[in-house]
């Protein structure tokens, strides 16, 4: 972990991402446009320095936000902001540079047709990080810096195994200097004893260079291993963000709960007989429920969570504890839910048995 | 076949010893081009009736390889060149491929990774499930039909009347792996082989189905065996864990006895470069070096290019699994070492 500042270096204002859905004509036929709102008005903050870790099952749309940080997608509302200032939806290359990512799986983002060594020496040109005549010598110290040989720049990614690809991944995000690296799910296509070595790694670069690491991953011993802070989401929604320590002793949202209880420990009772810790399936994103979103889950949803969606707001204690639950900072109603029980599976249906809920 | 404790298999006469399921010395051989791979390569245990299981390892290490071997669905370019499969007593691969079939379903039943390719897409989930019982139970339809109701209940479909005209792509994740279960249960098999049944759901999905599958198999008294490479979902689900490198397997016993005090420098070394969701340490222990090639294997004992603790002796003698006093079992013969190596970091703050 590393020793973080209060400043916040990257932040985002009401950044809502949403993508159509189905082929235009149907929209045409229908009249309007049936869209997916992957993110929905997201807050988040991300200091200087810091390891800040961006958690959430598939579908919450964590991937989208870290692609709409990057700038690899356009945000369709709010705005996001670096260093003080707010960049504009094209951004200028000086700008891309400063936040570089890192993606799930080596075996597809990187360019099977490259050398590795063509393939940096193309981005240090295009980018003018360094002058020409030490393009070579560069490459050869970002190689070193990831735990590469020279001799590794005139081979092709094909020859490399997979956490020998997630290095060169590395080494191609850190070729730009870039101030904040995007790591979405960095180990999760690799082996178990590998993940290691990946781990090990960013965490030494993460000090090293005082980089700024955004972690995107659905791991959460990952997260508590390597960050400093954590931003649970849902449904396209941030629902808890805090210290790390804090999310793991102290959640204060029923979903961070229901998640922390689902992971298997090896203490674990074999065929130990308590309950799923969360029933049912997520939502579609096509059809976020109304109110709070994560109601037709919750253990203790209440009359008011179907009517109101709850803020994200800071513990009266504790203005680095955020949560967006009307009970997250008041203690829990005692009585389970007088509401009607949560459906079980609002699962993805065919398009003949959704016709029957689009307008809900 | 009766399901009475002593059955009396074709060949090799009756053998109880307690067990559903005992695999001997099995060896399996993949043709390809850069030669022959020794997929699994001389693997023995066996499943106690009503008992789980649990076989861990990494990519390559011959797990899945182990259990098509069992199930008999080997890939056309792998083969069994040597071993026994005893399902409650019979050897499977003294079996004639109908033979077999006819076990599929009543004794064995299998759940894959992903659901969707192991569904036929195009057929109506409940008749998925009645297909079963119908072949291999004899039922009419209506009964086939009203026993896929009840299973799809059992396995917390909501909804079965309407759900069990849906076909698999109306369903969720999930819902597809309950469908999978419900169809791994419909002949009331002996036991069940499950492949990674659950790495490609979220956790909350795959909580749900781990407690259901457990609470199902035990009701029931079905036997499992588990594969997967994700220790702690072993620990939830199995009573033994046994431990997969290169094709052989290095340790066996209780499953929480070997991940918290493994016997084994490869079981050591997987967990202590897994950050572990209790306690967050200073830094993980990768294990070094890249697992070993099945087609030229190193000699002796095969992790012995990776470990910490190799001596001359690793390099040359063989490794098989052997029984220690407390009844587990491990392939290290300087098994002391990992000992040692769990005293120190216990001992550090």
């Amino acid at each position: 972990m590393s020793t973080a500042s209060e400043e916040v270096l990257l932040s985002a204002t009401g950044v809502s991402v949403s993508f159509q859905v189905g082929s235009a004509l149907a929209a045409r036929f229908r009249g309007q446009e049936r869209l997916l709102h992957a993110v929905d008005g997201v807050d988040l903050e991300v200091r200087r320095g810091e390891a800040l870790a961006l958690v959430g099952e598939s579908g919450s749309g964590k991937s989208t936000l870290a692609q709409a940080l990057s700038g690899l997608i356009r945000p369709d509302s709010g705005q996001i902001s670096f260093d003080g200032r707010v960049l504009p939806a094209a951004r200028s290359r000086a700008d891309r540079r400063r936040i570089q990512m890192v993606f799930q799986d080596p075996y597809s983002s990187l360019n099977p047709r490259l050398t590795v060594g063509g393939m940096l020496r193309e981005l240090l040109r295009v980018h003018q990080v360094v002058p020409r005549a030490q393009v070579d010598e560069f490459s050869k110290e970002l190689m070193a810096m990831v735990g590469l040989g020279a001799a590794d720049l005139v081979a092709y990614p094909r020859q490399f195994s997979g956490g020998q690809r997630q290095r060169v991944a590395i080494a191609r995000a850190l070729a730009l200097r870039p101030e904040v690296l995007v790591a979405d799910e960095p180990v999760s296509a690799l082996d178990v004893s590998v993940q290691a070595t990946i781990l090990n790694l960013l965490q030494q670069l993460q000090a090293e260079l005082g980089l700024t690491l955004l972690l995107i991953s659905h791991n959460l011993a990952v997260v508590r291993h390597l960050c400093d802070r954590v931003a649970v989401m849902y449904l396209g929604r941030i629902v808890e963000v805090a210290p790390t320590e804090q999310i793991f002793s102290a959640p204060r949202h029923p979903y961070t709960r229901g998640l922390l209880e689902a992971i298997p420990r090896l203490t674990d009772d074999v065929g130990d007989d308590r309950k799923p810790a969360i029933a049912g399936d997520p939502p579609s994103p096509l059809r976020i429920p109304g109110g709070c979103r994560f109601r037709t889950r919750c253990p203790m949803a209440q009359p008011v969570c179907e009517q109101s969606d709850p803020a994200l707001g800071a513990a009266p204690d504790d203005a680095g504890h955020l949560a967006a639950c009307h009970f997250a900072f008041t203690p829990a109603p005692l009585s389970p839910a007088p509401l009607s029980p949560a459906p079980l599976s609002p699962a993805p249906l065919s398009p003949a048995l959704n016709e029957n809920e689009r307008n809900d | 076949m009766s399901a009475g404790p002593v059955s009396t298999g074709p060949v090799g006469g009756p053998v109880d010893t307690g067990m559903i399921l005992e695999v001997r010395d099995l060896r399996v051989r993949i043709a390809s081009r850069r030669g022959v791979v020794r997929a699994v390569d001389g693997v023995s245990f066996g499943v106690p009736r009503g008992g789980a299981l649990g076989l861990v390892g990494e990519s390559g290490s011959g797990k899945s390889m182990t259990l098509r071997a069992i199930l008999g669905v080997l890939p056309p370019e792998a083969q069994v060149t040597s071993g026994e499969i005893r399902l409650d007593g019979v050897d499977l691969l003294q079996l004639k491929g109908a033979e077999v079939n006819r076990l599929r379903g009543p004794k064995m039943a299998m759940i894959f990774q992903e659901p969707m390719s192991a569904l036929n897409p195009v057929m109506r989930v409940g008749q998925q499930i009645a297909e079963g019982p119908q072949i291999h139970l004899g039922l009419g339809r209506a009964q086939a039909a009203e026993r896929a109701l009840e299973l799809m209940r059992r396995v917390g479909i909501p909804d079965p009347e309407r759900r069990f005209r849906a076909y698999p792509h109306e369903f969720s994740g999930g819902m597809r792996q309950r469908v999978m279960i419900a169809i791994a249960l419909s002949c009331d098999p002996e036991i069940i082989l499950c492949d990674e049944p659950t790495t490609a759901l979220d956790v909350t999905i795959q909580d749900q189905i781990l407690r259901l599958l457990t609470r199902l198999c035990r009701e029931s008294g079905v036997s499992l065996v588990f594969v997967t490479h994700d220790l702690p979902v072993v620990a939830q689900v199995c009573h033994d864990v046994a431990v997969m490198y290169g094709g052989q397997l290095v340790e066996r016993g209780e499953v929480r006895e070997v991940l918290l005090d493994p016997r084994h420098p490869y079981t050591l070394g997987l967990v202590r470069s897994a950050p572990d969701f209790e306690y967050v340490r200073e830094s993980l222990v990768p294990i070094p070096g890249s697992p070993p090639s099945l087609v030229s294997p190193p000699s002796g004992c095969r992790f012995h290019p990776r470990c910490a603790f190799a001596e001359d002796d690793c390099r040359v003698s063989d490794t098989p699994l052997r029984v220690l006093p407390s009844g587990r079992a491990t392939a290290c013969l300087h098994y002391e070492r990992t000992l040692e190596a769990i005293e120190a970091d216990r001992a550090r703050p």
